[in-house]
């Protein structure tokens, strides 16, 4: 009987060989190939037992902050994606909103004295504070329409999440300007929380427009995993308690979330 | 665990869109990539340099290639699968370079990374016993030698194939050779592997009898 050769051994072993049912059946037969084999065998499981470290759940998100500062634009297209429809929209309600906060700043009357006054800042505080509520009412109603989806028809395979995907780009340019805005306010834990909308808000809008309904579940998984809805609710709640409460108690609860 | 094959569909066409939004100018659509495949392309680096330093750098310089290159990368294809390519490319030339800062060494070091997957806690049966303990160590320092000796094409090539399982075509175009000679590449790792290991991989084998019967 003709042996099979170390080559095609190791060829059988790493799934490279043309002749597999051949040296299946060989070995099937020949006990000193059979050995042989098992020899190449055990050196490549002790390999296998080498670790890798695992750089931690976050390790993309770490590349990420040290990768982004070093893209240089895409400058080609950089001017198209500002005369966007959508981020034109975005723009246009934060500029409306600064006016809004400029105008209420200048024709508030400064004789009226007390501690219920607003400063400037405070009132624009408070806009932001408005705007950012209903960001994150809206966000919360997409993601609780997304994760209870399904198909229309039930023969269908498919669900179509096109009209979700739509709005996650929508709220993903207003969010990405709010984060800034939270950011540059000293507001990090509102921030924190926008930049991990902004990751789901990603996940949504550069997913395909037909999902199967396997494929849905993973999004709704996704979602979950992270309690994105329960923290979008929580600080709803909170900003719509800052509404109502006086500016000296929002410097003091925003303190207390940025410690926290 | 590998993706099954629609979630793996699924991943490839979220890719192209990505892709497409980079191309037009939203630079953070790049970030979904970044954070889908940074934990694939770190397993692949880590095993081709066998530390996580210079791991770590090949990953960032990879996505840091595939971003300017983007304009290159053909629609259809698989993104994963381009920035893979461009990882151990780069991962090839670090090792070039590790080289000759280590050429003065006479062996090459042992690493301390991931002591905490041990092979020895990855043992599933036995209690370990002072023999196995330290014939275990023995012999993931024979590997990381008998890795480091291999050239840097003989180790690529066996890392894409039998821990990452990419096909032979992938490799030769890694390699810049042809199939047949990214194979034979294939082959002479394994062997080497194997000349170098076979003697402590029976010992070890040995030492586990001990262990059972103490």
């Amino acid at each position: 009987m003709r042996h099979v050769t170390e080559e095609d051994l190791i060829a059988y072993r790493e799934g490279v060989s043309a002749e597999r049912a051949a040296i299946g059946e060989h070995l099937a037969m020949c006990e000193e190939c059979r050995e042989e084999f098992e020899r190449i065998e055990a050196v490549l499981a002790a390999l296998d037992t080498l670790p890798v470290p695992n750089p931690g759940d976050d390790y993309g998100r770490r590349v990420w902050q040290q990768l982004a500062p070093r893209l240089p634009e895409k400058r080609a297209r950089w001017w198209q994606s500002w005369f966007e429809p959508k981020r034109l929209a975005a723009f246009g309600a934060v500029a409306a909103m600064l006016v809004v906060a400029f105008l209420a700043g200048h024709y508030w009357k400064p004789n009226q004295v007390g501690p219920d006054v607003a400063t400037k800042e405070q009132v624009r505080e408070r806009i932001l504070v408005v705007a950012v509520g209903e960001h994150l009412g809206r966000s919360e109603m997409m993601l609780v329409e997304l994760s209870n989806a399904e198909p229309k028809d039930p023969s269908q395979k498919r669900v179509n999440i096109t009209s979700e995907q739509r709005r996650a780009e929508d709220l993903l340019d207003e969010n990405r300007l709010y984060r800034q805005t939270a950011l540059q306010a000293g507001d990090t834990a509102l921030a924190s929380i926008l930049d991990e909308l902004e990751r789901v808000l990603l996940d949504v809008a550069h997913s395909p427009d037909q999902v199967t309904p396997a494929q849905l579940e993973k999004i709704r998984q996704k979602i979950e995993a992270g309690g994105i809805l329960f923290k979008v609710r929580v600080v709803g709640k909170e900003l719509q308690e800052r509404q109502n409460a006086t500016p000296a108690q929002n410097n003091s609860t925003k303190l207390e979330r940025n410690k926290a | 665990m590998p993706p099954s094959v629609e979630n793996a569909q699924t991943i490839v066409e979220s890719d192209a869109v990505a892709v497409e939004r980079t191309l037009a100018g939203d630079r953070d659509a790049f970030r979904v990539l970044v954070e889908r495949h940074s934990h694939n392309v770190f397993r692949l680096a880590y095993r081709m340099t066998g530390n996580r330093p210079d791991a770590e750098e090949v990953v960032q310089e990879a996505f840091l290639r595939a971003y300017q290159k983007l304009g290159q990368f053909a629609a259809r294809a698989n993104f994963g699968t381009w920035v893979y390519r461009i990882a151990a490319n780069y991962a090839i030339d670090r090792m070039r370079q590790r080289k000759k800062e280590e050429a003065r060494k006479a062996a090459p070091a042992v690493h301390e990374e991931g002591m905490e997957n041990d092979p020895v806690a990855l043992v599933r049966d036995e209690a370990p016993t002072p023999e196995r303990l330290t014939h275990n160590l023995e012999l993931r320092k024979h590997m990381e030698i008998a890795l480091a000796a291999l050239s840097h094409s003989e180790r690529t090539a066996f890392v894409m194939r039998h821990w990452e399982g990419c096909a032979i075509e992938e490799i030769a175009v890694v390699l810049k050779s042809s199939s047949g000679a990214a194979k034979n590449t294939v082959f002479r790792a394994v062997q080497k592997l194997r000349l170098a290991l076979q003697p402590f991989v029976g010992k070890a084998t040995q030492a586990r009898a001990m262990g059972t019967e103490s």
